[in-house]
């Protein structure tokens, strides 16, 4: 399956580097990144993800990037692609 | 990969603006535990549940974290319980609601609805009993909720039941008075009542429906809120109108998601989405509060009625063409207790009872979660319900009556339900008395447009 991933909060050095980190310990592909600096200071990132081989579940997966999203200072999401297609593609 | 306004905006709706799936409710006929024995059919109700809705919290549980959307209820419907005791000689329904209240508990439900009876055209051997039972019923359980149809455009409206309800109503609160009169607020009297209702405390599985079956119920005021509060004053109603469409169109989305992925996990036909505005006593989730972005000073005020209608008509355009099958209310919701906003328009003095039965006649319930006087006569309530029930009649739509009487409290006080259920400030009603209209009985006649053959 595949997810969502999104980080949002005041830019700061190693954001990328400890959630990729994460999900490189948990076999999790990035199949795609996106990533802005908006109005100078703040940091946006939106990954698409393929847990397919991930060795932990989704709510394991989950509160470990929740994790590091706290220890960044940033909010971090991860989300089953379906509800964004459901919501916004007819 | 999607755009990111898009991604962002499905976060933020989760996120800051309240939108979550209301209920998942599974709908369970309990027709093959009928038994000549109250008790035996208890066991085999409890165990039918049980064996029916053992993963469905669970599955549930884990739909929310998948998907990252919060499914704040998991509930089940049962067939009306007036129609499983039938068979038995048993003078009182109440071990039936304690059998259903233990499943529910064993479940991890929040809810079960069901122990209801459907007697808009007179009362078959099970129904008179099972109204009877309803005020111990409610009092003795903590998750069952009930109800009673007594009005249907194809029938009219049976007025025995709606003055033996006034009575049912009081006595209920009366035997929960310690629990801020609760009971009956899981109680509702309705005109027109659906079959696949996945809102409590409504919720019954009728007869035409399959074995069991998943409904769900989506919610989403706040989001609605924001987007109208987002485009600003200039928009004309026809506007605001789309804008509605479009939100209720995502919102709906969201429900066919949750539901269709429930359904295939726990091995359950879907039933419907329900696209209802169901408010909750958070602020920023209200009803009230939409009406008033539109323009209002204060709900209740002259305009109220003519921007819930539109609300309505919009929410079920946009929500339609969204889910592979629209059922139950459908519609917005305006409970008092259950809307923070609807419970500063009475603090404020702008909302009174009279303006709420008017605004039923143009949304998709009734006079919900109301507090009265603990005083009002128990025919002053039958009336209360009789108004309701006409304008479901002669409108074609549902109504319900879900009041409570606040045992030892007037006017200017407030009950106190906690949770999704809020506070209800106790409003005033009518002091000249209708006994002489309830006490007639009968039926009144079904209205000349019932007959479509």
């Amino acid at each position: 399956m595949r997810a969502m991933l999104t980080v949002a909060g005041k830019d700061r050095t190693g954001v990328i580097a400890r959630i990729s980190t994460t999900l490189s310990n948990h076999n999790v592909n990035i199949i795609d990144v996106r990533q802005n600096i908006m109005g100078g200071d703040l940091f946006a990132m939106i990954m698409l993800v393929e847990l397919e081989n991930c060795d932990i579940s989704f709510p394991a997966l989950t509160a470990q990037l929740e994790a590091d999203g706290v220890d960044l200072g940033m909010k971090v999401h991860l989300m089953h692609e379906d509800i964004f297609n459901a919501m916004h593609r007819i | 990969m999607l755009n990111s306004f898009d991604i962002l905006e499905t976060i933020k709706m989760i996120e800051d603006e309240h939108l979550d799936i209301r209920t998942i409710t599974m709908g369970i006929s309990l027709l093959d535990c009928i038994s000549g024995d109250i008790n035996i059919t208890a066991d085999q109700v409890y165990d039918k549940i049980t064996r029916k809705a053992e993963h469905l919290v669970k599955t549930g549980e884990e739909i929310e974290a998948e998907l990252g959307i919060p499914i704040i209820h998991k509930r089940i419907s049962v067939t009306p319980i007036s129609m499983i005791g039938a068979a038995s000689d048993a003078s009182s329904y109440v071990p039936l609601a304690q059998a259903l209240d233990r499943a529910a508990a064993t479940c991890g439900v929040n809810f079960v609805g069901g122990f209801s009876a459907l007697v808009q055209k007179g009362f078959a051997k099970g129904d008179e009993i099972l109204i009877r039972s309803i005020p111990e019923a409610l009092a003795t359980t903590e998750l069952v909720c009930s109800s009673v149809n007594v009005a249907s455009t194809k029938a009219g409206t049976n007025l025995d039941a709606v003055r033996m309800m006034g009575e049912v109503v009081k006595q209920t609160a009366e035997l929960t008075a310690d629990r801020q009169c609760i009971g009956a607020g899981k109680l509702v009297v309705f005109a027109n009542a659906v079959e696949d209702n996945p809102f409590m405390a409504g919720a019954f599985h009728g007869v035409g429906e399959a074995d069991c079956v998943l409904n769900v119920g989506v919610s989403g005021p706040g989001v609605v809120h924001s987007a109208i509060q987002r485009a600003g004053e200039d928009c004309s109603m026809n506007e605001i109108a789309d804008i509605i469409k479009k939100t209720a169109f995502k919102i709906t989305r969201m429900g066919q998601l949750v539901g269709s992925i429930a359904s295939e996990r726990l091995g359950v036909p879907f039933g419907i989405v329900d696209l209802s505005l169901a408010p909750t006593p958070a602020v920023g989730d209200s009803v009230a509060r939409i009406l008033e972005e539109v323009g209002l000073e204060c709900c209740g005020t002259h305009g109220t009625t003519a921007i819930l209608a539109m609300l309505n008509d919009a929410v079920k355009k946009g929500g339609v063409m969204a889910s592979a099958a629209v059922g139950g209310l459908s519609g917005a919701f305006i409970p008092v207790s259950e809307d923070e906003g609807m419970i500063h328009a009475v603090n404020e003095g702008s909302l009174y009872l009279d303006k709420l039965e008017a605004m039923t006649a143009v949304c998709s319930v009734g006079l919900d979660m109301i507090a009265i006087p603990g005083d009002t006569p128990a025919e002053t309530i039958s009336a209360i319900i009789a108004d309701e029930a006409a304008i479901g009649v002669v409108n074609n739509k549902t109504t319900a009556v879900r009041i409570i009487p606040a045992i030892g409290k007037k006017v200017g006080e407030e009950l106190e339900f906690g949770g999704l259920l809020g506070s209800a400030p106790v409003m005033d009603v009518h002091p000249f008395s209708a006994a002489k209209f309830i006490r007639r009985g009968g039926r009144i006649p079904a209205p000349m447009h019932s007959l479509k053959n």
